[in-house]
């Protein structure tokens, strides 16, 4: 297989084009940059969404997760002669072709164990142990932005009742959030579901109370036109996949709209936590791709000429194994995939260092091999498109990370 | 016996959920713990904005005076200054007065629950108030109900039976709630005065008092008495009532307990086959007296006490312990409690009782140590959260108050709704939290390895704090 190149031949650009007097980071041309970081927590499978076909040792270990060569029924949608995007990423797959999309292969955080809680700790803190500081990268790279001369407002908000942990320290951010409750989320409501399995009672109550559910729904359900008026199974009627982000969206598309607005947005996705029955190209996976490939949709269209200047990073806290599990899911594993998209961004590649899919080149046996520290991607991001200063990245942003180079050439020029 | 196990029945049984950290301390004693919490006096609440039920009822009594007044002059016609709409106006004014106070009573009350280190004291309080219980969906009783609380049930909790019994039967939330207020014999002068004012009127006994307190708050509906000996008892309690605006009076404050000799039948009576001289309103302090000393009331209180803190069908051997205890103590409360204390059936199922919704929700907010926002109005705020799931705060709706077994609160739509309103709570604080850490805080040696794991794989904290919540160990206790 051929090693790709990475892109980080040169030193870091470090020109942050300060233009003295303005009230944002990152206005060169007159444009104010704006970032959205999707937390996609639960662990996704970047071999499910970006399934590296051309691999010659992917088509045996996947069983029925397996995605189809691109040109086949249910077939991978093409990006090079490795990789594809998983069919439910229409929108996605849109944005490669716009060249509005990076996706990055093979990456990892620092961290290396497989607890959800640890992972994502690293992914918010940006150290390179668990529970190292209460405050996260994005809001310490917001504060290492120095401020303008306008009046400090805040420049980051968060999509959720409370700031999620990569969101949170010295900056000034803000939050929103539905005021009504959201849907239980189908995974948590079918975990608790197993917990009571055991349960002599609880279990038979659950059930009810979910069958009552059901058909105290059947009507609206008729009337919904995303739900294509069919019945619909027990638990994917509460979810309501496809327009479970859109009200956040909306929200965010309104927020980074604004001139005088936040610049940064964050919002969490869950639900990737795919153990069991994750599905192929069709199935549990392939809903919730199709869910977050739709809100993906909506952001884009939401921020209509804001589009141009602004990239979103999906990041989620590590990989699964490579192989089907004996649920037909996949385990904790090592490094996935994040992608990068928006009108800023300089995209239509793959950037991968591959390490292969044979077994002597799965990390630990099992495990896609991370060959691209996921603080490369942030500190290329931050310093190109938020201006940060390299110093800050270096020490107060990402600590102990010099060796994790920033990726450039990340955004238009 | 484990200790671990112990402990998390003394804090989570016996309290009202374990602080992180209250497994190691007050919890971790185990049985000498909950002894210790007995000593000194009960806790009582203080605060801002709690009044008494005496001052509460003269403000009642203040806003129907304005709306009569305003009534009468519409119904004179003498509506040039707009008597109509001010009469309208001064009867809206009454849930506007209740309101707020029922908001602060109830929020009192919560954050009382939610901070206390002294978390069996307060399940006793609430045990006995619901024992003699007030439901705030009847007249200005949302009012009063927490003030009855403070004054009739908390000072009473850590002393005895009798003294709790006649502080609650003659409280005017309990004499309003049971209708006593107007029960006048017969044969009393007030009676004979009305019917010869009012001519064909035959003003009487109200049963309902005398009946509920020997059928709910002493011997049981199967106690031994009939309906002659109910008679007997109402016409015993005619003038327990409560002092009205009469401020030319100097006799009692109004708002608070009166006798009213006039209201009351004059000669002996018979209860439950013993003859009671006329001796006033201390006819009534004997009839309860001697209830309260019944073996059949003994038997009854033990029974709730089992109920409550062993098994929804309570093992023989404690209740006949308990019920010894408290015969043999003369009603000695904190006897009766050593005794429960003592038994062994307390302390073996680990989760034998099916919380109620306020046990739900309490010890969930004091396992998460959540943030208590008492300014109600919204959905999620904690007073109207009772509601929601099933148990509004002193609202049982009857005077046998709430139910105490699991099936009585186990239903599949409240059980959807807590899940639902652990997953909110999740998706708020859960971030913060670290539910590997706060199970076994929470629950000790009552954390099943199901819930451990289903915690240690959930896929975010959130999701994480939610399985604490929803798991069938917390949910049961």
């Amino acid at each position: 297989m051929k090693r790709r190149e990475f892109l980080t031949s040169g030193a870091l650009a470090a020109g942050s084009v300060w233009l003295s007097g303005l009230t944002f980071a990152g206005m060169a041309n007159g444009r104010k940059p704006r970032l959205v970081f999707i937390i996609l927590r639960g662990a996704l499978d970047g071999l499910e969404a970006v399934p590296a076909c051309g691999d010659p040792a992917y088509a045996g270990l996947r069983g029925e997760l397996q995605i189809g060569r691109p040109g086949t029924d249910g077939g991978a949608l093409a990006l090079d002669g490795t990789f594809g995007l998983h069919p439910a990423l229409a929108f996605m797959h849109q944005s490669y072709a716009a060249r509005e999309l990076i996706v990055f292969h093979a990456v990892a955080s620092p961290y290396r164990d497989r607890s959800h809680f640890d992972g994502q700790n690293v992914l918010e803190t940006g150290y390179a142990v668990p529970h190292a500081v209460e405050t996260g990268w994005l809001n310490r790279a917001l504060a290492a932005i120095p401020a303008g001369k306008a009046p400090e407002k805040e420049r980051g908000i968060s999509l959720a009742a409370t700031a999620p942990l990569v969101m949170r320290g010295p900056a000034a951010v803000t939050s929103w959030s539905p005021s009504r409750l959201a849907p239980l989320d189908d995974d948590t409501l079918q975990r608790i579901s197993d917990l009571y399995s055991r349960d002599p009672v609880l279990g038979k109550k659950l059930a009810e109370a979910l069958a009552a559910e059901a058909i105290a729904d059947q009507d609206t359900a008729s009337q919904d036109p995303t739900m294509g008026g069919g019945p619909r199974p027990l638990l994917a009627k509460r979810g309501q996949p496809r327009a479970r982000y859109a009200e956040v969206v909306q929200a965010a598309a309104r927020f980074l709209r604004q001139e005088d607005g936040p610049q940064v947005a964050v919002f969490d996705t869950v639900g990737w936590d795919s153990h069991f029955n994750e599905g192929g190209a069709k199935g549990q996976i392939a809903t919730r791709l199709a869910t977050l490939d739709a809100a993906l949709s909506a952001l884009a269209a939401g921020l209509g000429p804001v589009w141009n200047d602004t990239a979103v990073l999906l990041a989620t806290e590590f990989g699964r194994t490579v192989a089907e599990n004996g649920t037909r899911g996949t385990d904790h594993g090592t490094a996935t995939a994040a992608y990068l998209l928006g009108g800023a961004v300089n995209g239509g590649r793959v950037v991968a260092d591959w390490p292969g899919l044979s077994p002597r080149q799965l990390y630990q046996d099992r495990d896609l091999r991370p060959t691209l520290d996921l603080r490369s991607v942030m500190k290329g991001l931050l310093a190109e498109h938020l201006q940060v200063p390299e110093r800050a990245l270096e020490s107060s942003v990402f600590p102990d990370s010099r060796a994790a180079r920033p990726l450039t050439g990340l955004l238009r020029a | 016996m484990d200790k671990g196990l112990t402990s998390a029945i003394a804090a989570n049984r016996f309290g009202l959920g374990a602080r992180p950290g209250e497994l190691a301390t007050i919890g971790g004693a185990g049985p000498d713990g909950l002894r210790a919490q007995l000593e000194g006096p009960a806790p009582q609440i203080t605060g801002d904005g709690l009044q008494s039920s005496a001052s509460i009822l003269a403000q009642v009594y203040d806003l129907r005076r304005t709306i009569r007044a305003a009534r009468m002059r519409r119904v004179r016609g003498d509506d040039e200054g707009g008597a109509s709409a001010a009469a309208i106006g001064a009867f809206r004014k009454l849930p506007q007065l209740i309101r707020p106070i029922y908001l602060a009573e109830a929020g009192a009350r919560l954050r009382q629950s939610v901070s206390t280190d002294r978390p069996f004291v307060e399940r006793l309080v609430h045990f006995w108030s619901n024992h003699f219980a007030v439901s705030i969906d009847k007249g200005v009783l949302a009012a009063l109900a927490g003030s009855y609380e403070r004054e009739a049930i908390r000072p009473y909790v850590l002393g005895n039976f009798n003294d709790m019994l006649l502080a609650t039967e003659r409280h005017p939330a309990m004499v309003l709630y049971l209708d006593n207020q107007m029960s006048m014999g017969p044969d009393s002068r007030a009676a004979r005065n009305i019917a010869r004012r009012r001519p064909g009127t035959r003003p009487g006994i109200n049963e309902n008092l005398a009946r509920e307190t020997m059928e709910l708050h002493t011997v049981g509906v199967d106690g031994g008495y009939t309906q002659a000996d109910v008679t007997a008892f109402s016409r015993v309690l005619t003038g327990w009532s409560i002092a009205g605006p009469e401020r030319w009076r100097a006799s009692a404050q109004p708002g608070t307990f009166l006798f009213r000799a006039a209201m009351h039948q004059p000669g002996s009576q018979v209860v439950m086959g013993k003859r009671y001289p006329d001796g006033g309103y201390d006819q009534g302090v004997a009839v309860l007296r001697d209830l309260a000393a019944r073996p059949a009331t003994a038997r009854f209180i033990a029974t709730k006490l089992a109920r409550h803190f062993i098994a929804d069908d309570p093992p023989a051997p404690a209740v006949d312990r308990l019920a010894a205890a408290f015969s043999a103590s003369g009603g000695d409360l904190p006897t009766v409690y050593r005794a429960l204390i003592d038994s062994p059936e307390a302390w073996e199922q680990p989760v034998a009782k099916y919380k109620s919704p306020s046990d739900f929700i309490v010890s969930s907010f004091r396992g998460l140590e959540l943030p208590l926002r008492t300014d109600t109005g919204k959905p999620l705020a904690p007073i109207g959260l009772f509601q929601l799931l099933g148990q509004r705060i002193w609202c049982p709706g009857s005077p046998a108050g709430w139910p105490d077994r699991s099936a009585d609160w186990d239903g599949a739509s409240e059980l959807l709704k807590r899940i639902e309103w652990a997953d909110a709570v999740a998706q708020r604080v859960g971030p913060r939290r670290d539910a590997r850490e706060l199970a076994p805080q929470m629950l000790g040696g009552a954390l099943t390895a199901a819930t451990r794991t289903a915690i240690a794989h959930a896929e975010t904290a959130a999701q994480a704090v939610a399985l604490l919540l929803a798991s069938p160990d917390f949910m049961r206790r």
